[in-house]
């Protein structure tokens, strides 16, 4: 589809609202040591200082998020209110170039959907581009009343608000238009990236945010989206079109490390790493993250209709070598300079067949392995072309796939089982396996039209309307919608390891595997057997997990690719070799002196402090921490029934009862006694082992001896207790 | 086409380094042989010398993320340090391991087959020689 208006029309219709002129500060050793404000309310921009302490408690990235957020938020703001910011930060470390994965931006807002602190984690040029322009990161508060994009020139040390209203709202179209607008030329598109989310996002609660970079050889822009959470609900609630950076101060020394020859060392030793071991181990640079399609199926972890099943004989229509084929091979694909991990894979010249852009030949971003799980296997669909075109209408609609794909997944399942008919969906054909339904469903969300109104809301919402106006029975609604604090949950059967339950019910943030992922540990090859032995799992790996966060990092180069020794060092889950790796980066770009029992630390902090964001904002406590029942175990006979073997041992091993003789809805019954107290029991061991009380709150010790006793945490606390 | 490149017979190599010297001495103005765009060190295995040297072959062409690799007229690839932004992809995935980077330089370099190593070296161990690329 052409562009409605020309660059020259949608530049001459710009109305700079307020100008603000700085000089830009050099970074020294990860940190330029000030922050950008900018208030879409008043039109007030200021810089705010970094100061130390900010940098040993907070580190930077989600740290520097959060703690703007607390600072900006009361325990009575929702997500819609003025107040609520969205703060982006790098983090020291984010920017180099000579690690893999190093260039990630951590999007900190207020949830539409879970009410609480949200954190997102994404790739593209904007995070370093802004650091490199002189902030360690930009705040935004308050709400523009019309349509609005905020410019960071960081050549000129200029900043301006300008009223947009000729701009697509949907990323595809609007991210091409804005890097072209403030580019100078065709060579300078590759100095600018942007930030933008899209239709649905105005209409839905699961809006995300896509951030840009150019694609040299491709000549457009590409896109990868700060996920989950509703943070582009957020953005566009703010009325922003986008978010621009420029700056041509990118090189490989602009993030003036301390010890630019140990980075050089660490990276190249890397990058030689992946040269010999990824086409023998992950196949990143091949296949993206949609390598782990036919796994996840092999071992019974690929959600299928709504996490009922973990596997289908149909998954091989989409497994590892269909998308190796759609791709476009030979293309440094790395979201950030320098990261040859390469996973950003990309269709070229997909046709779209849907929507208002049908018939247009796209650039899909895409498709990775959560949304070849969410937005298929998980409704129920096997087809990769309607995956793609539901990748792509996420993207530029502004949706996150991994909510999309767990909410209508959960909707279909509704429609089957009669909770919801046509009468109630518009005609649309719910059922497990429909993409075009699916497809639908997400138009309507772009147009804020039907039944994509009411699923836009999330699960979590579309339960409470279905009780409240279906008459749906509440209790099997709560068993089969997967969301946890209001999050849907993203896309691995969790039903056969304990301790990944935990890994998603646990979190801060809502069920994501960006904290934990245990499930091979867990169930495949046994190694934390114990209730302690789990805990000690869920400390150390989402607080390790935790640290990319804070540092502008992916955790991909972390254990998609291995040395080849790693199996025979003490703790190959750890993967050693590249701990020592991040605590030599860290320690190259800042020049500290830490270690990786330090490491663990410097996310501990952040870690309980975001725990305590969640009691402030009146959750965080043991309630919360609850999973739905279809993570835990089988909620219908016909789940039993898919497993039963498996079950029925597990009845008579780990239970101690004898199957014999027992309906299987008795069965049902009696497997879900026993894994729901299984799971109570893994919740003290882990709270116990996290320094929190039997209701999930950090104690009191815990946060002084993790210096974060500040007084309005400490008053929050104690309320809570 | 043919692009001229270095040739090695690794059996007539005596490891008197003064390749690496004048490589570094044209390049860097410097004897170290840190800085030479191509290496003699120890094949242990074969017990005779490893010579590193470029092949011209351009695998880091396509692997540098800002196209600041590319081959010149003559079909020598070559970096325009203008675009690189310091990345050491190329350095991790050259093929040869002929892509070299020196402590905290972040640009990297590479043999540009100028001839100059083959003026100096004793034993004809390494030569100027032709490769065909597509």
């Amino acid at each position: 589809m052409e562009n409605k208006y020309s660059i020259e029309q949608i530049k001459s219709a710009h109305k700079i609202l307020k100008e603000f002129t700085y000089v830009p500060k050099p970074v020294n050793k990860g940190y330029s040591g000030e922050t950008l404000y900018v208030n879409l309310s008043t039109n007030e921009i200021k810089i705010k200082q970094v100061t130390e302490r900010m940098k040993e408690i907070f580190i930077g990235g989600r740290g520097f998020g959060l703690w703007y957020l607390w600072n900006a938020v009361t325990e009575k703001t929702r997500w819609n209110d003025p107040e609520n910011e969205i703060i982006i930060s790098p983090g020291p470390i984010g920017g180099i170039t000579q690690y893999p994965g190093a260039g990630k931006s951590l999007v900190v807002s207020l949830s539409p959907i879970t009410g609480s602190a949200m954190d997102s984690n994404v790739g593209g040029y904007f995070g370093p581009y802004m650091k490199f322009s002189g902030f360690d990161a930009v705040e935004i508060q308050g709400k523009a009343p019309k349509d609005v994009v905020v410019f960071i020139d960081g050549d000129n040390g200029r900043i301006t608000i300008e009223e947009a209203p000729l701009e697509d709202t949907n990323s595809h179209i609007v991210c091409e238009q804005l890097t072209e607008l403030y580019a100078k030329d065709e060579a300078d598109r590759l100095h600018v990236a942007t930030v933008a989310s899209g239709k649905a996002a105005d209409h839905t609660l699961i809006g995300h945010l896509n951030f840009s970079f150019y694609d040299k050889r491709r000549k457009g822009t590409r896109l990868k989206q700060a996920g989950r959470g509703g943070i582009g609900t957020v953005f566009r609630d703010k009325k922003i079109k986008g978010l621009v950076v420029r700056t041509t101060n990118i090189t490989g020394t602009s993030n003036n490390p301390a010890d630019q020859a140990l980075l050089n060392k660490t990276g190249i030793k890397l990058h030689k790493e992946i040269r010999r071991n990824d086409d023998k181990q992950c196949h990143m640079r091949t296949q993206g993250t949609a390598h782990l399609v036919e796994i996840m199926s092999d071992y019974d972890l690929l959600p299928v209709n709504n996490f009922k099943f973990g596997s289908h004989e149909k998954a091989r229509q989409m497994a590892s070598w269909v998308w190796g084929q759609k791709f476009t091979q030979g293309i440094p694909d790395g979201c950030w300079f320098g990261c040859t991990m390469a996973c950003a894979k990309a269709v070229d010249g997909f046709e779209l067949k849907t929507g208002p852009y049908k018939g247009d030949k796209v650039i899909v971003d895409g498709p990775e392995y959560e949304t070849v799980a969410g937005v298929g296997s998980c409704c129920g669909i096997f087809e990769p072309d309607a995956v793609v075109e539901l990748n792509f209408y996420c993207d530029t609609y502004g949706v996150d796939t991994i909510s999309f794909g767990t909410l209508t997944a959960f909707a279909m399942e509704c429609f089957e089982n009669k909770v919801i008919t046509e009468k109630e969906t518009g005609g649309l054909k719910l059922n497990f396996g429909n993409h075009e339904a699916a497809l639908e469903l997400l138009h309507q969300m772009a147009r804020g039209e039907g039944f994509g109104k009411i699923a836009g809301m999330g699960v979590r919402r579309m339960k409470e309307y279905f009780v409240k106006n279906y008459n749906a029975d509440p209790k099997f609604l709560q068993d089969i919608g997967m969301e946890c604090k209001g999050l849907e949950y993203s896309q691995y059967v969790s039903k056969e390891s304990l301790a990944q339950q935990g890994g998603y019910a646990l979190t801060n943030k809502g069920p994501q595997h960006d904290e934990a992922w245990l499930i091979f540990m867990d169930m495949v090859n046994n190694h934390i057997p114990t209730f302690e032995n789990k805990a000690e799992a869920l400390h150390y790996f989402p607080l390790f997990r935790t640290w990319f966060g804070l540092n502008g990092l992916c955790k991909l180069p972390w254990n998609d690719v291995e040395p080849e020794d790693n199996p025979k060092t003490d703790e190959p889950a750890k993967v050693p070799e590249h701990v020592q790796n991040y605590v030599d980066l860290f320690n190259g770009v800042t020049g500290k002196k830490i270690d990786k029992k330090e490491l663990i630390r410097m996310s501990e902090r952040v870690y309980n402090f975001q725990r305590v964001f969640n009691l402030k904002m009146g959750f965080g406590t043991r309630e919360h921490d609850i999973p739905p029942y279809r993570s835990v175990g089988p909620v219908t006979c016909e789940e039993y029934e898919s497993r039963k073997d498996r079950y029925d041992k597990q009845l008579k091993e780990k239970a101690g009862i004898d199957p014999a003789g027992l309906s299987t809805e008795e069965k049902v019954k009696k497997m879900r006694e026993y894994r729901e107290k299984q799971y109570q029991l893994l919740v003290d061991a882990v709270y116990k082992r996290r320094g929190w009380n039997e209701k999930g709150i950090p104690k009191l010790e815990t946060l002084k001896d993790l210096s974060i006793d500040f007084e309005d945490v400490v008053k929050i606390v104690k309320s809570k207790m | 086409m043919k692009v001229k490149m270095l040739g090695k017979k690794a059996e007539l190599c005596s490891a008197c380094h003064e390749c690496e010297k004048t490589c570094a001495n044209v390049f860097f103005k410097v004897q170290e042989t840190e800085r030479a765009r191509l290496r003699i060190t120890d094949d242990k295995a074969k017990k005779e010398k490893l010579m590193v040297t470029c092949t011209q072959c351009g695998v880091c062409i396509n692997i540098c993320p800002t196209e600041a690799i590319s081959r010149n007229k003559t079909g020598i690839v070559v970096i325009d340090k203008k675009k690189c932004v310091g990345c050491l992809s190329c350095v991790g995935f050259c093929p040869e391991e002929a892509m070299f980077q020196y402590k905290e330089d972040t640009l990297p370099f590479k043999c540009i087959s100028c001839g100059q190593c083959v003026k100096k070296c004793p034993t004809g161990a390494i030569f100027l020689t032709e490769t065909e690329i597509a």
